[in-house]
């Protein structure tokens, strides 16, 4: 799971650019807490071939699930 | 998965550059200086001096537009619920980063903004600035992909995220009733300015698209590097588009690197000035715009960032770093130096191994 709650624009897609390019899950759980990275992390993953689930959480969190496609 | 066409996902950023280009030339028209109707790094300058923090007489104006931006994407983010404060991470060092991203800003003349408004009026020397702040963001990213992060930000009171803004908007109506406080220039850039209301009003116009469409200027080289990811660069294309037909029309286009309106022709210095830039504002994560509406929206971080940007013009105009159309400032190469050597400090020292 990458927690990237509370890191500023971009690194939230540069950690999930990290774990997708070292070990190409099958699954990833991301968390993050702003709508930007969510479109961002969203956006990079379909174009590396992942489909993504966002679950809104509380407290303006979101949690977003990446399973390849 | 249906792909979306480029310009329906990027319609709102588009729109926000060709809004911006055309608010540059409107403001000009109505009495800002050349090429620098829109410019986030002269405006916070003209409002160090007005705060009396530097004694440059030539600059010195409460730029309403600066008021205008951040009220403009509070609003929005109000509206859209994304009013979301939140704060703490690295503050000194954002402050300091936010000064040096303004020295190097002054040494060339201008921000991002103004660069691309530049080159729309045929100032070839901004082009050499972009060579310089597609160098600063290129270095920047190799640091981000070997894990740079000033740390993570945190969740902060609603009246800690509203105090920039209501901050500004009090130092605006100050000005604005006649309260002599603040100083005005006389002559110079400072006393150049369009009509306050129209100036307040477009600069409503753009902090409220930018919030949306979330335009910006490291963005969109950033991106476009890192992930193949083209939407943000749009901005570049829409400003360019605005300016250069709106300087046709008004026939400011004129093409060379000598006598261009407030601009020099030192090319190492407008190429390394704006390499700090890039550089500076891809650590902290967005360019001035940017945070100017990320403090719009309640992050402190940003806030804390435009408040560095104000002490750096503060310090470039005190320090003579700052340039002028004559040429550098007698310390401006030497400050250029300092922030980078400060940037590349901060650079190597904050590479974290933990995912």
């Amino acid at each position: 799971m990458i927690d990237a709650r509370g890191l500023a624009c971009p690194l939230p897609v540069i950690q999930v650019q990290r774990a997708i390019e070292k070990s190409h899950p099958d699954t990833l759980e991301v968390l993050v807490d702003n709508k930007p990275a969510v479109q961002n992390v969203t956006r990079f993953a379909n174009h590396a071939g992942y489909a993504v689930e966002v679950k809104e959480l509380e407290d303006d969190e979101f949690s977003l699930t990446l399973t390849k496609a | 998965m249906k792909k979306e066409s480029f310009i329906k996902r990027y319609w709102l950023v588009v729109l926000c550059g060709l809004v911006i280009g055309a608010a540059a030339v409107v403001l000009t028209a109505l009495g800002n200086p050349k090429n620098m109707g829109f410019c986030i790094a002269c405006f916070l300058r003209d409002i160090a001096g007005a705060t009396h923090l530097h004694s440059a007489g030539v600059v010195q104006y409460f730029r309403p537009e600066i008021v205008g931006i951040v009220v403009g994407a509070m609003l929005m983010a109000l509206v859209g619920k994304e009013f979301k404060p939140k704060g703490g991470s690295s503050p000194i060092l954002r402050f300091t980063l936010g000064a040096a991203v303004m020295v190097g800003a002054l040494v060339f003349l201008g921000c991002p903004l103004r660069m691309v408004i530049r080159i729309g009026g045929g100032d070839l020397n901004a082009i050499v600035g972009l060579v310089g702040f597609i160098l600063g963001i290129l270095i920047g990213i190799l640091f981000l992909k070997k894990g740079f992060s000033l740390g993570r930000a945190y969740k902060q009171s609603k009246v800690e995220g509203l105090t920039f803004p209501v901050m500004l908007t009090f130092g605006f109506i100050l000005t604005f009733i006649g309260v002599t406080f603040f100083a005005v220039s006389e002559k110079g850039p400072g006393s150049m300015h369009a009509p306050w209301y129209i100036a307040l009003g477009i600069g409503l116009i753009v902090g409220a698209l930018a919030q949306k469409s979330r335009l910006c200027m490291v963005g969109g080289i950033r991106d476009a590097v890192l992930f193949k990811e083209f939407g943000l660069l749009a901005a570049f294309v829409g400003i360019l588009v605005a300016v250069l037909v709106g300087n046709l029309i008004t026939g400011n286009l004129n093409f060379g690197f000598e006598g261009q309106p407030i601009a020099h022709t030192e090319w190492l210095w407008n190429l390394l000035g704006m390499t700090v830039v890039g550089w500076g504002c891809t650590l902290l994560g967005g360019c001035p715009l940017r945070q100017l509406i990320l403090a719009g929206e309640g992050n402190s971080d940003s806030a804390i960032t435009v408040l560095g940007m104000v002490a750096g013009a503060a310090a470039a105009h005190t320090l003579k770093t700052a340039s002028s159309a004559d040429g550098t400032g007698a310390n401006g190469p030497v400050a250029v130096i300092a922030c980078l050597v400060f940037i590349l400090i901060v650079s190597v020292t904050h590479l974290r191994k933990e995912q």
